[in-house]
């Protein structure tokens, strides 16, 4: 091999990535640091609520803590570490040499951090007193993120716009990869569920991003351009919003959730030495999620005064989700009955995802009754809810990703004993922050608070010391991260890694060479 | 099976003494259960999902955890190789089916009682504005228009509320410097802190209450826990609530608004009193006659001239009710989007743009005209005009009413 086929030197090799694994990289650390940043707001939102009464942070402050955080985990943290995952993992699993489109892989990473600064610019601005942040949750309800809305609205619209493009030639990447670059005998029915769940992934994106550019475009013009979508004055609609955001929010947490899936139906079986019960069965179930998603939105609007029949329906299809997600939790327990399991550091986040996700369910199944709903809706009951299935679901399955495939990357064990002490802290705190968010719901605390009334006073202490304890406990894995990345420590390890793991991966050198299946695997 | 069946009803009684036992009154665990037949229904179809839901819980995790334990390979045990069975997965995808359905029947009959608002005998409307709730009383037992409204805001005093921890204020700007207390001294905050109005809604026990909601600028929501009743308020809609609190419930519900409707959103609490009907008629002719009498007080009050330091001692009263949220105690608003009046151009500039932007509003700020009478409003400009400082620059440091009304 010549020496052209090596990585370029220096900075060059990131700016002009176009080898998945280095773009591939980029988007996790990226992620993660993202992660970081969100969860630091967080913390601010949570030193705010440790005591009623305001102490840190005026309320419209805590608003922008509150958006920013809800922008950047959702669209910076969690969706470029699934992107991260699928970017050094299909390639590898379909036995392809690369991305089918690297270049277009380079741009649609590349356009992440400018899109992101413009969010943080904002709130660099509000720091400086010089104007606000965007202040109106990360459902930017219209009017209050329309004619209500500051100024630095307009760095929002421009920064959404900039995450959708990059998110749609990310979807348009794997779809392509998967259709035309496996390995010759790499049936559709034979492909790795992360590969599916992330095909399918890849489709819901294309289908809802567009939909989200088209909300965003119409604020943009009803705020500079005289339009009146959104504005019941000018023969608007403010309803008519909540539907175009929901149409795509809606689809927006299965791709949030469907690569976890897969991560989990990769891990599980290996380390229950066992084959992952129901395969057909996972496909099906994750199609059917996604059709599904298409068809509940509404559920996010039961207290916008739908019609009966409209809250019924909703009802129905949104109780219908339960049936394919309930398979799939199933499938999970029933690969590991009659294993030979073992708990190393992925298998312990994978079996705290399939619980802890599943509490997520319940609590979703809950909010799925339109009567009971009207209570529970926007409260803290939600947000119990939606933090169990994207933090202790999406994150834990990303981390769970990150300690299974993180030796075949590097080549070296990270430290074991750090990365327990990664998990146990991070599932306890997890657990204080989140569960008793249920009871002060329940008791009537509503979502997006500044301040509180006195008897939720307790248990909003407890919730933060939660959070407190579980943001630190990201610094664990940093540490890990930094030691084997960087400073290169730990044992070298086997090209299996993992003794009962299955698939082309492990079949590739630890660490991974730049160049791999540059000739294609033969796949029996 | 037994056994399982035993424990499960173990864990449940525990609960249910955690969950219902005084020694956690002040650590509420659960929904309320509420006063209206509605809310009861609600909290009822709450705990059977809740029960399901620890059913299969126990099932689940039960088997999962058992699996954990007893086929581990630290115990030498083999891995089977199975991986499908179509009987397995057909029975664990049609008996959850079978339970949504089960779930769903009583689901969509409390659904379809909760929708039908006819047969009320009083209909109030709601408006929802930045940060105050205002009551219309529109019909009651068919007597038409009762020409009674009132805003509901929130009473709890702002030294309550504002605690700085650090001698800079609050972030960002050092906003509610001026509220620091570097003895750390702060008033103790009562146990209807955030949660008290000054005027509730005051609705009839036995009498089914109908609410039309809107809102007047952003959306906001309308919640009351007891009565199990929310919905959003939505500027150019009007949407209908109803609720029927039992007559031997009379007492005091308290909600909150349940929709981000920016800075203060957390501070926008409801009151509603019910009473017995004889009481709430009672109360609906006093408070009839009081709007009229002041609404002839605000017409006389046209005619009067009153002294700067009448003016100034009203002003101040109705500055820290109404203009404080955002304009703040100091005078010096939470820039920009809430700009300063203490030295301002507008509030020292010529009188007339001063009293415009009062009664129409501009931007994020509503139209006092209609919510205050022109003695208020000339009683705030006549305070803004004069405290922290200003000096107006066109000389007029008083405004009278009538300047108001023109």
């Amino acid at each position: 091999m010549g020496e052209h086929h090596g990585p370029m030197k220096g900075i060059k090799r990131w700016l002009f990535a176009t080898n998945h694994k280095d773009i591939g990289a980029m988007y996790l650390w990226f992620s993660f640091i993202m992660f970081l940043t969100g969860g630091f707001m967080a913390m601010i939102i949570r030193a705010e609520l440790m005591y009623p009464g305001l102490q840190l942070v005026d309320p419209n402050f805590f608003n922008q803590m509150t958006t920013t955080h809800g922008l950047i985990m959702v669209f910076g943290a969690v969706m470029p570490a699934f992107v991260g995952l699928a970017n050094y993992m299909v390639p590898m699993m379909i036995g392809a040499p690369d991305m089918a489109l690297p270049r277009l892989n380079n741009w649609s990473f590349w356009i992440l951090p400018f899109a992101f600064s413009l969010l943080i610019i904002a709130i660099i601005q509000s720091f400086l007193g010089i104007a606000d942040a965007p202040n109106f949750g990360w459902t930017f309800y219209a009017p209050l993120s329309t004619k209500y809305g500051p100024a630095s609205t307009d760095f929002f619209i421009f920064s959404v716009h900039m995450m959708g493009v990059s998110s749609i030639m990310g979807a348009v990447n794997v779809i392509v990869t998967i259709f035309n670059l496996r390995a010759p005998g790499m049936t559709l029915m034979k492909m790795p569920l992360f590969v599916w769940t992330w095909l399918i992934t890849a489709f819901l994106l294309i289908a809802v991003m567009p939909v989200l550019a088209g909300a965003v475009t119409m604020m943009l013009t009803d705020r500079h351009f005289g339009t009146s979508f959104f504005d019941a004055a000018g023969g608007g609609d403010p309803v008519l919003f909540q539907h175009v955001f929901w149409f795509f929010g809606h689809p927006e947490v299965y791709i949030m959730i469907l690569p976890a899936f897969g991560i989990v139906s990769a891990i599980i079986p290996t380390f229950a030495r066992k084959p992952l019960f129901g395969y057909a069965s996972m496909v099906y179930a994750t199609a059917s999620i996604a059709f599904l998603s298409f068809v509940v939105w509404a559920h996010h609007m039961f207290t916008v005064g739908l019609p009966l029949a409209g809250n019924l329906f909703y009802m129905y299809m949104t109780m219908l989700i339960a049936v394919p997600t309930g398979v799939k939790v199933f499938n999970w327990v029933a690969t590991m009955w009659k294993g030979a399991m073992t708990f190393e550091v992925p298998m312990l986040f994978a079996i705290a995802f399939v619980v802890l996700f599943t509490i997520g369910g319940f609590s979703g199944l809950m909010l799925a009754i339109t009567p009971v709903d009207q209570q529970y809706h926007d409260t803290y009951f939600v947000v119990a809810h939606f933090h169990y299935v994207l933090v202790t679901g999406a994150v834990f399955s990303i981390v769970a990703g990150v300690y299974y495939w993180l030796p075949k990357w590097t080549g070296r064990m990270y430290n074991i004993g750090l990365a327990k002490l990664h998990f146990w802290s991070s599932l306890i705190f997890v657990n204080l922050l989140f569960f008793p968010m249920h009871f002060v719901g329940l008791a009537g605390m509503p979502r997006r608070y500044s301040d509180y009334s006195l008897q939720f006073a307790d248990f909003n202490w407890w919730i933060s010391i939660g959070g407190f304890g579980f943001g630190l406990s990201q610094l664990i894995l940093l540490w890990i991260l930094i030691e084997v990345c960087f400073r290169k420590k730990g044992e070298p390890v086997s090209d299996q890694v993992w003794d009962g793991a299955e698939g082309l991966e492990w079949t590739l050198p630890s660490p991974v060479p730049y160049h791999s299946f540059t000739t294609p695997p033969v796949i029996k | 099976m037994q056994s399982l069946a035993k424990r499960c009803s173990a864990i449940g009684l525990a609960l249910a003494t955690v969950t219902s036992s005084s020694v956690f009154a002040e650590w509420q665990l659960d929904m309320t259960p509420g006063v209206t037949d509605i809310s009861q229904q609600v909290f009822d179809m709450h705990r059977t999902m809740l029960w399901w839901c620890v059913a299969i819980g126990i099932v689940v995790f039960g088997a999962m955890f058992y699996s954990m334990i007893k086929h581990r390979k630290s115990k030498g045990h083999e891995a089977a190789q199975f991986h499908e069975s179509t009987s397995v997965e057909i029975m664990w995808t049609v008996v959850p089916f079978i339970i949504l359905i089960l779930m769903a029947i009583p689901a969509t009959k409390v659904l379809i009682a909760m929708n039908d608002t006819s047969d009320s005998a009083l209909t109030i409307k709601i408006t929802g504005s930045q940060w105050k709730w205002h009551y219309e009383y529109l019909d009651w037992e068919g007597k038409g228009n009762l020409d009674l409204d009132y805003y509901s805001v929130l009473s709890t005093p702002s030294e309550e509320i504002i605690r700085p921890a650090l001698a800079s204020g609050l972030f960002p700007k050092k906003t509610a410097k001026d509220s620091y207390r570097a003895d750390g001294n702060y008033p103790e905050q009562t146990a209807l802190y955030k949660q008290d109005v000054d005027k509730p809604l005051v609705i009839p026990t036995g009498r089914k209450v109908r609410f039309l909601i809107t809102a007047d600028d952003v959306i906001h929501s309308w919640w009351v826990p007891a009565f199990a009743i929310k919905k959003d308020a939505i500027p150019g809609f009007i949407n209908e609530l109803w609720t029927l609190v039992p007559e031997d419930n009379p007492g005091i519900y308290r909600g909150q608004c349940a929709e981000l409707c920016g800075k203060d959103h957390a501070f926008m609490p409801i009151v509603v009193d019910a009473r017995p009907v004889a009481e709430f008629e009672q109360w609906l002719a006093d408070a009839r006659a009081a709007q009229k009498a002041e609404a002839e007080a605000a017409a006389n009050s046209l005619d009067k001239t009153f002294t700067k330091d009448e003016l100034m001692a009203e002003g101040e009263k109705a500055y820290l009710a109404r203009c404080s949220a955002c304009h703040q105690a100091n005078g010096q608003g939470l820039p920009p989007t809430f700009p300063a009046l203490a030295g301002s151009a507008l509030a020292t500039g010529p009188v007339a743009d001063h009293i415009h932007i009062v009664v129409k509003g501009k931007n994020a700020m509503p139209g006092f005209g209609s919510m205050l009478s022109p003695k208020e409003i000339a009683a705030i400009i006549t305070y803004e005009r004069n405290a922290w400082g200003n000096t107006p620059t066109d000389g007029v440091d008083v405004v009278q009413p009538r300047d108001v009304a023109k």
